[in-house]
């Protein structure tokens, strides 16, 4: 499923709500996760998952052409641990006999 | 001290950004969810432009070992979820370029 995927189904559900209202709904959502972790807070979305975000520490990289040492600096990334419900949804649907082939 | 969003914080951002009610900023914000979720649980791939990919991922069975008592267990093959941010999130969250303004983005990355 992509972005618009996503949004089509929404504007099923919501008939009364115009296309490009889902769409900024939508686009707020996923923003406001960002700007969270941007500002290095966490997301925690009960069921679902947490956003967060780790430091990586700076440390000795190596050129792999050319054997060269160089500094790599200290750097944050983003970071998602999936919640327990989810968890246990996505193993409860492997014992099922219908498992849909993946897409893409 | 980082802050921990919820939901809730989510819907708010729904009911400033969009003018919807709060209740139904809330009802959306959870469909997101309930959609996402649902297409994972099919095995499907979610991939959301400019923030990132949901992979399920396939584990196949090993042995573990439990690191208290040093027995030896079976673990079962099992699916785990993987997410990948974009690059776009990773310089954001670096404080890289702030993007276009929120909130008007559209699918193309």
């Amino acid at each position: 499923m992509i972005r618009s995927e996503l949004i089509q189904r929404l504007t099923e559900e919501n008939p009364h709500l115009y296309h490009r209202d889902v769409e900024r709904i939508v686009a707020t959502v996923f923003e406001e996760i960002t700007r969270a972790l941007a500002d290095g807070d966490r997301v925690e979305l009960r069921g679902f998952g947490a956003f967060s975000v780790k430091t990586r520490e700076a440390r000795m990289g190596r050129n792999p052409r050319t054997g060269e040492s160089v500094a790599v600096p200290e750097k944050r990334v983003p970071f998602f641990r999936t919640g327990k419900e989810l968890r246990l949804r996505l193993n409860q649907a492997q014992t099922g006999q219908d498992r849909p082939a993946q897409e893409e | 001290m980082p802050k921990t969003y919820t939901r809730l914080d989510l819907s708010e951002a729904v009911y400033r950004e969009v003018g919807l009610s709060r209740n139904e900023s809330a009802e959306l914000v959870e469909s997101i969810l309930r959609h996402v979720s649902d297409a994972l649980v099919r095995g499907e791939t979610v991939k959301i432009s400019s923030f990132g990919t949901f992979v399920v991922r396939e584990k196949g069975a090993r042995m573990g070992r439990n690191p208290k008592t040093g027995e030896e267990v079976p673990i079962e093959p099992r699916r785990v979820l993987v997410f990948r941010p974009s690059h776009i999130l990773k310089d954001r969250v670096n404080g890289g370029k702030a993007d276009a303004p929120e909130s008007q983005r559209e699918d193309a990355v």
